[in-house]
């Protein structure tokens, strides 16, 4: 049986039923219980314990802060949180501890969320299945030889478990949607600018968002509204207020157009399975009253190119700050280059380092023109296909990822088939459009998820429709099966 | 240094203009701009490069780079675009330069620099100098190699200045000699102070220059091949390093070689450059749109604020002066050049009353005595003790026949070391104006006594005598005596009344 949801806890905190303390005792037992699947690679267990204790006195003197008080979150490795390690899952941060507060953490903070622990990811946030950290892959709990996807594996895995019913990751190309889609979980990307960047370590600055998973899309709501809003800390942050996205739950879909874009439905590679759950989760919202039409992307078989182009180019120079010079490691060595050298040839991983080189070669004199500025072209077109799309719909919809969870170790070779995880993912990046994963159904006992892609700031519809499902279906309502978690582990 | 043209070559040179731009914070992080703290105390995590960190402009800057755009008739963008100047060099934290690149904040401008004569046979000119570019930028850190601070095997890091906003000015290569590059330098740093941009301090690092400079042969059309020299901490060695640069390239020419494109440092001692780099090619800064940041609005209404907020600026003021205080071009370019003399000047013409006059008598004072004793004590007015009151009150003093204009002259320097009241320094010195008869007669009666050859040649007719005897009557009253009254009781005393 599935964990408790995060209002249902909330609730229950209100009623005096459970106690944030014991919801922290809860959360921590399941986290022992989940530890061979590597979701967290930092549990703060004290903290966590005082901060639901400090959660608890506040109730009980009747200041409670709101639905998210006292209710156990975890966070990607990626988020700033003051006065705790902030490592990427990279060897280059293993000693960096945060000097300054982070705003989406601040805001959980100030919510009374009790944050249990870091969760692990691909370095850098580069990459689809969560194998490329530091400290070893996530597996999924669903199937623990096989991926939860990637980047944010470790907040979907520790959600899809039951360790807590929020966790944050972030969404460069797919990195919160393709994992929930893995692991059977609720993720929300929303619009760019949405969630203040500002204590987000950055992978591709135009691209990066911070957004929450959950089992369901109510709790992605509560989750999202906590951190939402204009920071003026984030120069690309958005001036609207955060959103009250909970009243948009009223679990009706009757006369919303949803656009199915052909090139989602269309494209080679695509395991059946997931077309056969998406077309029937599509048709049981049209039972619901929803309208469909058909509707083009043209541009969307550049996605996957234009997005590495600019997401590696930012990259670059987002990763040239690790220079061993003011924090972080730093290689022994008796020149400056040889120190420079020595620091990024240890604490980089392969596939950030294959990264960096291709952002760099992007930027260079006498390539600018050919890739990257064309590449800014292409995004410009891209995002007018959305803008056209949605001119005639409220919302579109397709599958998050081509297929189901792969084995850990199938991909880690063929970087070019690890990339096409995000084929549908990447676009509402690139547009910079809301986007959420919504589980659909099974396969072979892995999950499927639904994407449902909107208009810019509109991410109050996206989880109406979610929800509304969501009460026409149970697949959330299924868990996995800890017995199988047990083995080799870490 | 202000040598004559080169006989072969025309000299050609560009500069390159780093300010630091008068703010209360750095150009993306609210850490102050501080000179003088302990290294990396004037520093945000923003600074740091921190990971998660973003960069929030600072408007203030964006006002002051309008202010030095519209001061330079340059042409203020709409939309300006922030980028990303990628290289590493650990006193640059974020591994990238945000800067301006492709869309900078304003462009085509000019200046009007006045050239000092290079020798007697010369006469001082008047020329226009263009504007390529002006953009905004972050400075780096410092890095500190020196072995006493940070050990023979280490260097360390400051990171105060990291982040403190820049201008970079940009001419075009419109110089053609070193005495031009020192006057543009001069007009310049002047300007931006005029219009509050900067304090343009060259010692604290405010004011910096690089230079390009290229020779062809006069008449030539095409550019030759620059080399750039940097680090040029004074104006005097600017135009030094651009001279022996000069030669330098002169002789390779000559030889029949070719000049190699690089930089160059140049040491004072030897009077010479020195190439620091050979550029093999261009080198590739990956500059692209800082995605951090949006771009840069200015808005027409914003651009009309600060042009009305605008101080006047010197052409306004020489143009200004010249017709309505009728000075001459002369004085009025020199009274105008700095702001603290020029508002020194117009506040002496307003204690003396304002008008023409006034105008005049305080050009005369001013430009006469003291400028010669700011120059030879090397300040400028505003570090002086000299008020504009002191030096009004003295000019009336001598105008109102209290004290000669001779006896008033080195109460200036006087005044400009120790400040002090005119009047009580006069009657302190004795210096008041004779013009009591009987103390004069007395005088007249004296020197016509010692010198009778010379009482003869005047009752002859020779008026050059009567000076001498003035002179005369001059020294036995040390200076003091009323120039007016001594001549009429002379002349009085020779007709035997």
């Amino acid at each position: 049986m599935a964990a408790e949801t995060a209002l249902a806890l909330a609730e229950a905190l209100t009623a005096g039923t459970t106690t944030a303390a014991e919801l922290v005792e809860t959360a921590l037992a399941r986290a022992e219980a989940a530890r061979p699947l590597g979701a967290f690679v930092h549990l703060r267990a004290d903290a966590a314990r005082a901060e639901a204790a400090a959660s608890d006195a506040r109730r009980a003197q009747g200041a409670a802060r709101g639905s998210l008080d006292g209710i156990p979150v975890a966070i990607k490795d990626v988020m700033i949180h003051e006065g705790e390690p902030c490592t990427c899952a990279s060897r280059i941060l293993e000693n960096f501890i945060a000097p300054y507060p982070g705003t989406a953490v601040a805001r959980l903070q100030a919510a009374g969320a009790v944050v249990l622990g870091r969760t692990n990811m691909d370095e850098f946030a580069m990459g689809s299945s969560t194998e490329h950290s530091v400290y070893g892959p996530t597996r999924n709990p669903w199937d623990p030889s096989r991926t939860p996807g990637g980047s944010s594996g470790g907040s979907a895995a520790a959600v899809a478990a039951g360790v807590v019913p929020i966790a944050f990751g972030s969404d460069t190309g797919g990195s919160i949607r393709q994992p929930a889609s893995l692991c059977g979980v609720v993720g929300m990307k929303p619009t760019y600018g949405r969630v203040s960047r500002y204590g987000l370590v950055a992978f591709a600055s135009s691209l990066d968002q911070i957004g929450p998973f959950a089992r369901t899309a109510a709790d992605c709501a509560l989750a999202l509204e906590a951190v939402a809003g204009h920071d003026p800390a984030d120069s690309t942050s958005l001036p609207e207020p955060a959103p009250r996205l909970r009243a948009a739950l009223t679990g009706d879909v009757s006369g919303l157009v949803i656009g199915l874009p052909r090139e989602f439905f269309d494209a080679d590679g695509v395991e059946p399975a997931v077309l056969d759950r998406v077309r029937e989760a599509v048709a049981e919202l049209e039972r619901g009253g929803a309208k469909t039409r058909a509707v083009s992307l043209p541009h969307a078989r550049y996605a996957i190119a234009t997005y590495y182009l600019i997401a590696t180019a930012e990259a670059s120079s987002n990763l040239a700050r690790y220079d061993g010079v003011r924090f972080g490691r730093r290689a022994a060595a008796d020149t400056l280059a040889a120190m420079y050298r020595r620091t990024r040839s240890e604490g980089f991983g392969p596939e950030v380092k294959r990264r960096i080189l291709l952002g760099t070669y992007v930027l260079s004199a006498g390539y600018y023109d050919a890739y990257y500025r064309k590449a800014m072209k292409v995004r410009t077109l891209l995002r007018r296909d959305f803008e056209q799309a949605l001119s005639g719909c409220d919302l579109l919809a397709g599958p998050t990822t081509p297929e189901l969870a792969f084995r850990i170790g199938e991909k880690t070779g063929d970087p070019l088939r690890m990339y096409l995880s995000d084929i549908y993912t990447v676009s509402a990046n690139l547009a910079g459009i809301p986007a959420l994963s919504v589980p659909c159904g099974f396969s072979d006992g892995l999950p499927i998820g639904l994407q449902l892609l909107g208009r810019p700031l509109d991410e109050a519809t996206l989880l109406r429709v979610a929800d509304a499902y969501q009460r026409r279906s149970d697949w959330h309502l299924r868990a996995p099966d800890p017995a199988t978690w047990a083995g080799p582990g870490r | 240094m202000t040598a004559a043209p080169h006989p072969t070559y025309e000299v050609v040179i560009g500069l390159e203009v780093h300010v630091h731009l008068r703010t209360e914070s750095k150009l993306f992080s609210p850490a102050p701009v501080r000179y003088g703290e302990p290294p990396n105390h004037a520093v945000h995590p923003i600074d740091l490069g921190l990971p998660g960190v973003l960069p929030v402009l600072n408007r203030k800057a964006v006002e002051l780079g309008i202010r030095a755009a519209l001061a330079t008739h340059c042409e203020v963008h709409a939309r300006s675009v922030f980028a990303r100047k990628n290289y590493f060099y650990p006193d640059l934290p974020k591994g990238y330069q945000i800067s301006q690149y492709e869309d900078p904040l304003a462009t085509g401008g000019w200046l009007e620099i006045d050239v000092p004569a290079a020798s007697a046979a010369d006469d001082a000119y008047v020329t226009r100098i263009g504007l390529t570019r002006i953009h905004i930028e972050e400075d780096a850190g410092k890095s500190i190699h020196d072995a006493a601070v940070a050990g023979a095997d280490r260097s360390h890091v400051d990171l105060n200045r990291a982040g403190v906003p820049l201008l970079e000015i940009v001419s075009e290569p419109d110089l053609r000699s070193p005495a031009e590059a020192g006057a543009y330098l001069r007009t310049l740093q002047h300007l931006l102070r005029y219009a509050g941009v900067s304090d343009a301090d060259m010692e604290r690092g405010q004011f910096r220059c690089d230079a390009n400079l290229s020779l062809r042969r006069h008449g030539a059309t095409e550019l030759g091949t620059r080399t750039e020299l940097k680090n040029l901490n004074s104006f005097r060695f600017v135009e030094e390093a651009l001279a022996a640069e000069t030669v330098r390239q002169a002789g390779l020419l000559d030889a029949g070689r070719d000049i190699q494109q690089c930089t160059l440092s140049y040491d004072p001692e030897r009077h010479a450059t020195r190439v620091m780099r050979v550029k093999e090619n261009a080198d590739d800064y990956r500059y692209f749109p800082d995605p951090d940041l949006i771009a840069l609005h200015v808005d027409a209404a914003e651009i009309d604020a600060v042009r009305r907020a605008l101080p006047e600026l010197p052409e306004q003021k020489r143009a200004r002066w010249q017709t309505g205080y009728e000075l001459s071009d002369y004085d009025a370019r020199q009274l105008a050049e700095s702001r603290a003399l020029a508002d020194f000047f117009e506040a002496v013409v307003a204690e003396l009353g304002g008008g023409a006059r006034a105008a005049k008598s305080a050009a005369n004072w001013i430009q006469r005595d003291v400028r010669a004793a700011l120059g030879e004590r090397g300040v400028e007015i505003e570090t002086t003790r000299l008020e504009a009151s002191a030096l009004a009150r003295l000019i009336a003093l001598v105008e109102g026949g209290r004290v000669t204009a001779q006896s008033a002259r080195p109460l200036v320097a006087e005044l400009l070391d120790h400040g002090g009241d005119p009047e009580a320094l006069v009657r302190a010195r004795g210096l008041e104006a004779v013009s009591d008869t009987g103390a004069l007669e007395a005088a007249a009666d004296a020197v016509i006594a010692a010198h009778p050859e010379v009482v003869e040649q005047v009752r002859g007719g020779e008026a050059k005598g009567l000076n001498f005897l003035m002179g005369q009557i001059m020294k036995r009253t040390q200076g003091k005596a009323s120039p007016g009254a001594a001549r009429e009781v002379l002349q009085r005393r020779l007709r035997g009344a």
